[in-house]
């Protein structure tokens, strides 16, 4: 049983998890999942719905909202998010991480086929 | 009074000690979290970024810290198996505290390596590793030196060591470009490590409950049953690959997901079933003899119950859709890690007090110890329904602003922090009697100190 679970997990870490429009980050891409997670902000937001609640899952937020809105945020922080006090470069490095995320998948498809025994698939899946 | 008594190795109850206090200071963070999510300005010196990982790191570290003091306390005083080291464990719980102090100034301070669960900078992982390691070495030279079947338990303690190392190294895969450069695959590979990692707890505790309440019961029976190796079993497949439903959302291969939906949660089923039969096997004069201890065990079997209902709905992949990055899985995790695991790691710290201190520690329930309990219990209950009300109702809410859906959620988080509190206080009570108890064990037996334990052979 072991066995197979290394196997599986081999599995897990390669082929199984390959993103056919994967494209390697940017430098600034990866300055900007580093600002990320500096400042922790996994403690409120969610990729894939997995993280903190206190804010929205920015899986898809610069496709759905568009980079300024995204921006806008980081500028004023809101009631919920305070201001980081992040400089011009450094929003402009995690805008480019927050894009690179949303051209790895999408998150709550507007399609799912429903099957009989409870699974479901995502239309773009 | 004393009741210290010579031959006794109690390096156990260090690690006892150490997991209430961080599981009454855990709640106090949990408790200010919650009061955050409805009033963002409350205590703005210590932001919600510092008092989420505080709470999660604190209340994670009670879990590991009782089930691995409960392992070092009963493998010399109770299974009659000398630790093949008495001076590793020391070290173990020295690096332990200083690396958790360590973590929780630089959360206080506000530097984090932002992974979820794992918030501190990943150096800090390092002497994680050793005292695991250090751990791990003498469970398994203790352990391997009683050649005959190994109960049930001692399985369990084993395997649970063991993932516990595989994941806590797979969850820092992201530190290699392969994995963090594929968001797919990091997010994938984060979420099974970390589905693991709580089988690998959970594996510890279901094996300290098994042990405790065949102590209790006074028979190994269960211990060797059919049924006990078949709950480890199921036990293990879902580690290995119940792990998906956190993920069902990540686009990786679809199989992955569908064999998660196939293993997940069969392993609660057969644990509600053990302690179910077990209560029967406990008689009138064994219950009162533990009163304290066997209550908790009783009410981690509602919880168990209540949280395989949750579970299957989380698990069943179209209502996953609903209820997935809702506060539905906040509910799920306070569950299982409040009702559960803290439900049968209080019944062994008891448990451990009552033999520890027979002549003192009263063997009817102490009056004490039933308000903390009912405190408690009825706390949670009410707090994790509201839980499950307010993920509900973000899990249907359609479209619109995310304000828009935390002022529709905002009357359950007041009954979630309002809740959250007293259950705090009666948390308190339990582990303040418990604390008190264990001090008191360790001062009458300061002058005998921890001694080596004639081995004496497993019950058949």
């Amino acid at each position: 049983m072991t066995a197979i679970f290394f196997v599986y997990s081999a599995y897990v870490w390669t082929a199984g998890t390959e993103a056919p429009q994967h494209a390697a980050p940017t430098e600034q891409v990866m300055r900007g999942q580093a600002l990320y997670q500096d400042n922790n902000c996994m403690a409120c937001h969610q990729f894939y719905g997995l993280g903190g609640y206190m804010g929205p899952d920015l899986t898809n937020v610069v496709s759905r909202m568009g980079p300024d809105y995204a921006r806008a945020f980081l500028i004023a922080g809101t009631e919920r998010m305070p201001d980081f006090g992040l400089n011009q470069q450094q929003m402009d490095d995690i805008i480019a991480f927050l894009e690179f995320v949303d051209t790895m998948g999408v998150y709550e498809s507007p399609e799912y086929e429903f099957k009989w025994y409870g699974t479901v698939v995502a239309k773009n899946d | 009074m004393t009741e210290a008594v010579a031959g006794k190795n109690l390096v156990g109850l260090r690690f006892l000690m150490m997991g209430t206090a961080a599981l009454a200071l855990g709640v106090v963070f949990g408790v200010i979290g919650g009061f955050q999510f409805l009033y963002p300005g409350f205590l703005e010196a210590l932001s919600f970024t510092s008092t989420r990982p505080l709470h999660v790191s604190l209340v994670v570290s009670w879990i590991f810290l009782a089930a691995v003091g409960g392992v070092y306390y009963y493998l010399p005083n109770k299974v009659g198996l000398p630790l093949w080291s008495d001076r590793l464990p020391r070290w173990h719980f020295w690096i332990f505290l200083v690396t958790g102090l360590a973590i929780l100034g630089h959360y206080l301070a506000g530097k984090f390596g932002g992974r979820e669960y794992f918030e501190y900078p990943a150096m800090l992982s390092v002497p994680i590793v050793l005292s695991w390691l250090l751990f791990g070495i003498n469970y398994f030279k203790t352990a391997f030196r009683h050649a005959r079947q190994w109960p049930v338990y001692l399985w369990m303690w084993g395997t649970g060591i063991f993932f516990f190392m595989f994941t806590f190294l797979e969850a820092h895969l992201w530190l290699l470009p392969f994995f963090r450069d594929n968001m797919v695959r990091e997010i994938t590979v984060q979420w099974k490590s970390y589905g693991a990692l709580t089988g690998s707890w959970n594996m510890m505790v279901y094996g300290t409950a098994i042990f405790v309440t065949g102590k209790i019961a006074g028979s190994e029976k269960v211990a060797h049953s059919k049924l006990a190796f078949a709950m480890y079993f199921l036990g293990l497949a879902g580690l290995m690959f119940g792990w998906a439903h956190h993920t069902y959302l990540v686009p990786s291969e679809p199989w992955i997901r569908h064999l998660a939906y196939a293993v997940s949660m069969s392993e609660l089923i057969i644990l509600f079933k053990i302690l179910w039969d077990w209560r029967g096997t406990v008689d009138c004069h064994k219950r009162n003899a533990h009163c304290n201890a066997y209550r908790f065990f009783v009410a981690a079997d509602y919880w168990i119950l209540l949280n395989v209902l949750l579970a299957i709905a989380i698990s069943v992949p179209a209502f996953n859709l609903i209820t997935h990055g809702t506060h539905v899985t906040v509910a799920h995790s306070m569950g299982t890690t409040i009702g559960i695991n803290t439900m049968i790691l209080l019944g062994s710290v008891y448990y451990v007090i009552r033999e520890e201190l027979p002549m003192t520690v009263r063997a009817a329930c102490s009056k004490k110890v039933s308000f903390g309990f009912w405190t408690t219990n009825v706390a949670l209950l009410v707090f994790f329904s509201s839980l499950v009300m307010a993920g509900m109702v973000k899990g249907l809410f359609d479209g619109g602003a995310f304000q828009q859906m935390m002022m529709e959620i905002r009357p359950y988080l007041v009954v979630f922090a309002a809740s959250g509190v007293v259950l705090m206080l009666g948390l308190w009570v339990l582990l303040y009697q418990a604390f008190k108890q264990l001090w008191k064990i360790l001062e009458a037996n300061r002058h005998v100190g921890d001694a080596k334990v004639e081995a004496k052979p497993l019950p058949a």
